[in-house]
């Protein structure tokens, strides 16, 4: 492991801001993403979809589409394996395997508008969108249900005849929406509720949002005549990619090699597969590659957004603020397959606050939406809303400034977690005082503007990573990744790996590997990247270094003790030896005569990922008029432990932010009365544009480095976007003179509310 | 499968042959940032596309009597860097302006946006506001319509299937008019009128409107030109008393749906505020 070895005030490349080494590529358009690749031969893909948000599929009759000539394969659920099954590790979660197949082609029954019922390839993208007029589905349409709460009534529709809440004892006697039911808690919340002083309560609810990456999905896959297969593809995890491939096509992993395309966002939602598996049963099929790529009417209604909840607080607190009891019912919407990331808003809810008494019960719910994905931080930004509202409230009550309540309340070190862990290495505290002491919070509101705090947390997680360190004949180095880059990670590991080398930062290139050629890894997600595969990086350059070392010490016949190793060369301390020193590119360009080529490669599982913490302020105004907001000054504060590239940290705190704050004002699905979205294309999901946000300034907490990282690392990302919900509509709330309980704060909500 | 055959004709007269030639297949094409949409997202399916940008006029703006005659497919970047244009008419140009982004700019044109016949098109509530008049061409020959005449509802216009509308005719300004578009979206761009709003007004020596447009956007299937909003304002130097009987002439013509831009409520109301808003911006322009 790598604890204590710590780089200390000389680091020379750690916290600088060098130049992305991806960046040149992105922004002249050489970089290749998803929807780039092209092979001889290659065909087009395309999905038929439902245009019902619940029916059962009487038949598929492919046979006219078949005879369109240019029509090469088509394909529905019964070219899927139907054994597939098990579990595969997806970043934050589990996904069951079986389920993710029916997500891919549906199977009997279609459960949202939108999902896929049969594939085709053709020659021409002309001929494939003719042939799926061809494809004729006859379909019984079903009673469908949207609403959450609906949903969960006794009289709903029922999505899955052999859905039984879990988690429920005696177990029920009939199928419902309620996948799970999750219970957390500790002490005694009755006796918090009597004792209080002071009862705040409120009801929230917020929309389902879509993460919005600009990349559709998009993939090439080609099937060998062996069997040996090789996929194209955008996603943040090729070895995911590969695992859910494998197991709906009942494949040996070793048969399938993903290569990782540049990826045009993720954000959580591109850590599952959605055309993969079809784009390969199509190429089965037909021997030749297939590529599909969705629009972004499918990406919004095919693929996963997050949850949209409805969530009950109520918080018990002393005359002095102190929070001493909670109670909390989350239901979220897990759309039409259970797995809601509802568990993670229970985790998450309370974990800023060192509160004695919880009573936690959260609804996982399906209902006849497009199945969730994970989106930055799952689960925890509607959570935070409603806890981080009733705060406000409790602060209002009170009369208290809401960063003091805070204070109070805040988690320090050696505090126990309401799922059973101990908070370490924790900046909240520090980072509550870098927003008080802020600028921002320094100057009074303006006139007419309104201010809004919130917290927020998230895990960070470690775990399975490999990465690989080649010494190259010149000297150079080439890092050797196993995550795809969606957040500047190339960066982070060339720069910890010359840091360790003692390197310049512009003699180490980073590439991202496929499948074949480098070792396991988990996916791009949880904030893991620069904390876990940059803990391969770091050893395996350490391993570098040592056989550096050990080359040097042979050459000058000397005990490898004394050899020193800085700044890229080797220094003999030995006084009895009279040796120059040698550079890397001295010993990189006579390997052959030192035992070889110089490389170290690392497989690791990555403990000791620390939590992180962060705090938003906004200022905002209202006109009163129209009810619209304009968000006038925003600050995001994050305890990152160190920053390895600051200028990307601060990138991850405004992206969040950004996105948090589109969540709070003006996205949302819209659904009519038959089931079917209203708003599938980012002309009515609202998304922000730059011109809508002020600049979002950052403060770095740096006070307290991950020891279980070498360079001090924690994860950066979700942190940011679990703030800026109750960060906004505490602003709101103030000038609207009502608390906002409600997302999107649309203009006519927010000015039927203030007309109210 | 079949192709989109791409036409450029160089004159009026040909452009409305290939109309009637195609027997309702074809659909004309100025900027294509409406159309093109449309053909992506298989909700337009013409066989022939027939550009009006090759035909002499049909691009730019010259002064005549005193007006400005405009292109019908004279693009919104055109329109904005026209620096007399944009003195006499500030609001009609912000309304163009104001469509779709940047690059939108450099195609989005006046005729495309009235023809495309949405009613929450920007350009359309600041021409009617303005008393602009289309010049339209067919085999009958050439006709002059205003345009609150042109939109027939959502997509529809009232041409004839072998009729172009070919400029539009801005007429002279007197001393001390002016006029203001504005419009309510979520975001700051980017994004489509939830109500559209324009103004156009006269003032005499005394700071007493002498004549007043007032045109909707949003609120109704087609744009409309509020007759009654305009007469609260005339005789009047805008005083409370008139925009308060302006905006109940607006809330009575308004007529919006309910959708998820946004409820016929919320719709009616910014109306009336955005008309008070365009009013006494277009009054401070006129002063100036």
């Amino acid at each position: 492991m790598s604890d204590g070895n710590q780089g200390g005030v000389d680091l020379k490349v750690v916290g600088q801001r060098p130049i992305r080494p991806d960046g040149v590529d992105k922004v002249t358009g050489r970089a290749q993403f998803g929807a780039d690749f092209h092979l001889p031969g290659m065909l087009t893909g395309r999905i038929k979809r439902s245009p019902y948000a619940h029916a059962r599929i009487v038949s598929i009759d492919t046979r006219a589409a078949e005879k369109l000539p240019g029509v090469k394969a088509i394909v529905t659920s019964a070219d899927f394996d139907a054994g597939a099954a098990g579990e595969v590790e997806a970043g934050e979660s589990h996904a069951a395997m079986k389920e993710v197949a029916a997500n891919c082609l549906a199977h009997g029954k279609v459960l949202y508008q939108g999902h896929a019922v049969a594939a085709v390839a053709a020659t021409l993208p002309e001929i494939a969108a003719e042939a799926l007029d061809l494809i004729e589905v006859t379909y019984e349409v079903l009673p469908h249900v949207i609403d959450v709460e609906e949903a969960m009534a006794a009289d709903a529709p029922v999505l899955h005849d052999d859905m039984y809440t879990k988690g429920v004892t005696p177990k029920p006697g009939k199928a419902s929406n309620v996948a799970a039911k999750h219970v957390m808690g500790r002490g005694d919340v009755a006796a918090a509720f009597k004792a209080a002083g002071v009862i705040v309560e409120g009801r929230y609810e917020t929309a389902a949002v879509h993460q919005g990456y600009i990349e559709p999905h998009a993939c090439v896959a080609s099937w060998g005549a062996d069997g040996q297969s090789t996929i194209w593809c955008s996603s943040q995890g090729q070895f995911l990619v590969r695992a859910m491939v494998a197991k709906i096509l009942n494949m040996p992993l070793s048969d399938i090699k993903v290569i990782p395309a540049e990826i045009g966002g993720g954000f959580g939602g591109k850590t599952t597969v959605y055309l993969e598996p079809v784009a390969l049963a199509l190429s089965r099929k037909c021997g030749r590659p297939v590529k599909i790529v969705m629009s972004r009417e499918e990406v919004f209604l095919a693929s996963g957004p997050t949850s949209g909840a409805v969530m009950d607080v109520r918080l018990a607190a002393r005359m002095d603020g102190k929070i001493t009891g909670a109670e909390m019912t989350l239901k979220y919407q897990a759309g039409a397959f259970q797995g809601s990331p509802v568990n993670l808003g229970l985790m998450t809810a309370f974990a800023c606050y060192d509160v004695e008494a919880l009573a936690l019960t959260g609804y996982d719910v399906v209902s006849n939406r497009p199945k969730v994905a994970a989106y930055r931080a799952p689960g925890a930004p509607m959570a935070a809303f409603a806890v981080e509202s009733a705060i406000d409230d409790l602060a209002l009550k009170l009369g208290m400034d809401p960063i003091n309540l805070r204070l109070l309340n805040a988690v320090r070190d050696g505090a126990k977690t309401v799922y059973g862990a101990t908070v370490r290495y924790s900046a909240l505290v520090e980072t509550l005082e870098a927003i008080k002491a802020s600028p921002h919070y320094q100057t009074p509101v303006g006139k007419g503007q309104a201010r809004g705090v919130a917290a927020g947390f998230w895990f960070n997680v470690g775990g399975e990573s490999s990465a690989a360190v080649h010494v190259d004949e010149d000297g150079g180095v080439t890092v050797v990744s196993s995550n795809p880059d969606i957040g500047g990670s190339r960066a982070s590991m060339a720069m910890m790996a010359a840091e360790t080398l003692g390197l310049p930062i512009e003699r180490v290139r980073c590439t991202v590997a496929d499948t074949t050629s480098i070792g396991y890894s988990g996916s791009t997600g949880g904030s893991r990247v620069t904390f876990a595969t940059g803990m391969a990086v770091v050893e395996a350059a350490q391993k570098v270094v040592a056989d550096l070392k050990r080359r040097a010490a042979q050459t000058w016949e000397c005990d490898i003790a004394m050899v020193e190793w800085k700044d890229g060369v080797a220094t003999c301390t030995d006084p009895a030896k009279d040796v120059k020193p040698l550079s890397m590119k001295a010993i990189a360009g006579k390997t052959a005569k030192t035992g070889g080529p110089i490389a170290a490669e690392v497989s690791l599982n990555a403990q000791g990922a620390a939590a992180g913490f962060g705090v938003h302020v906004c200022d905002l105004e209202i006109d009163p008029e129209t009810g619209r907001t304009t968000v006038i000054r925003y600050t995001a504060a994050q305890d990152v432990g160190r920053a390895i590239h600051p200028a990307y940290v601060e990138g991850q705190l405004q992206g969040g932010a950004a996105q948090g704050i589109g969540w709070a004002l003006n996205e949302e699905y819209v659904y009519g009365k038959s089931g079917l979205l209203e708003n599938a294309s980012f002309l009515d999901y609202r998304m922000p544009v730059a011109s809508d946000l002020p600049m979002i300034d950052t403060i770095l907490i740096e006070t307290k480095p991950n020891p279980r990282h070498p360079y001090g690392a924690k994860g950066v990302g979700e942190v940011p976007i679990v703030p800026p919900l109750a960060a906004v509509s505490n602003a709101v709330s103030r000038i609207v003179g009502k608390r906002m309980t409600s997302l999107p704060m649309s203009p006519a909500k927010v000015l039927a509310e203030m007309d109210k | 499968m079949s192709g989109v055959d791409y036409l450029a004709p160089a004159s009026v007269a040909d452009a409305v042959s290939a109309l009637r030639a195609s027997a309702g297949s074809a659909r004309l094409m100025a900027g294509g940032t409406d159309l093109l949409v449309q053909m992506r997202g298989g909700r337009a399916k013409p066989q022939v596309v027939i550009d009006l940008k090759r035909i002499p006029g049909l691009v730019g703006i010259r002064c005549e009597g005193g007006g400005f005659v405009i292109g019908g497919a004279t693009s919104g970047a055109a329109l904005g860097e026209h620096v007399a244009l944009k003195a006499a008419w500030p609001g009609v140009i912000e309304a163009a302006n104001l469509i779709g982004s940047t690059q939108v700019q450099g195609r989005a044109s006046l005729g495309g946006n009235l023809c495309n016949a949405s009613p929450a098109a920007d350009s359309v509530p600041a021409l009617i506001a303005a008393g602009a008049v289309c010049i339209i061409e067919g085999p009958a020959g050439v006709r002059a319509v205003q345009v609150e005449k042109v939109q027939a509802g959502p997509g529809k216009t009232t041409l004839a299937a072998d009729e172009i509308l070919v400029a539009f005719r801005l007429p002279a300004r007197p001393a001390r008019s002016s006029d203001a578009y504005l419009r309510l979206i979520p975001r700051t761009e980017m994004d489509i009128a939830v109500v559209g709003v324009g103004v156009s007004l006269t003032l005499d020596a005394g700071g007493v409107c002498n004549a007043a447009r007032v045109s909707l956007g949003a609120v109704a299937p087609t744009c409309l030109l509020v007759e009654a909003a305009g007469a609260a304002l005339v005789g009047t130097t805008l005083d409370d008393a008139a925009l308060a009987k302006m905006e109940a002439a607006v809330s009575e013509a308004c007529r919006p749906i309910s959708d998820k831009r946004g409820t016929a409520e919320y719709r009616t109301k910014v109306a009336c505020v955005l008309a008070r808003r365009a009013a006494l911006i277009a009054k401070d322009r006129a002063n100036a």
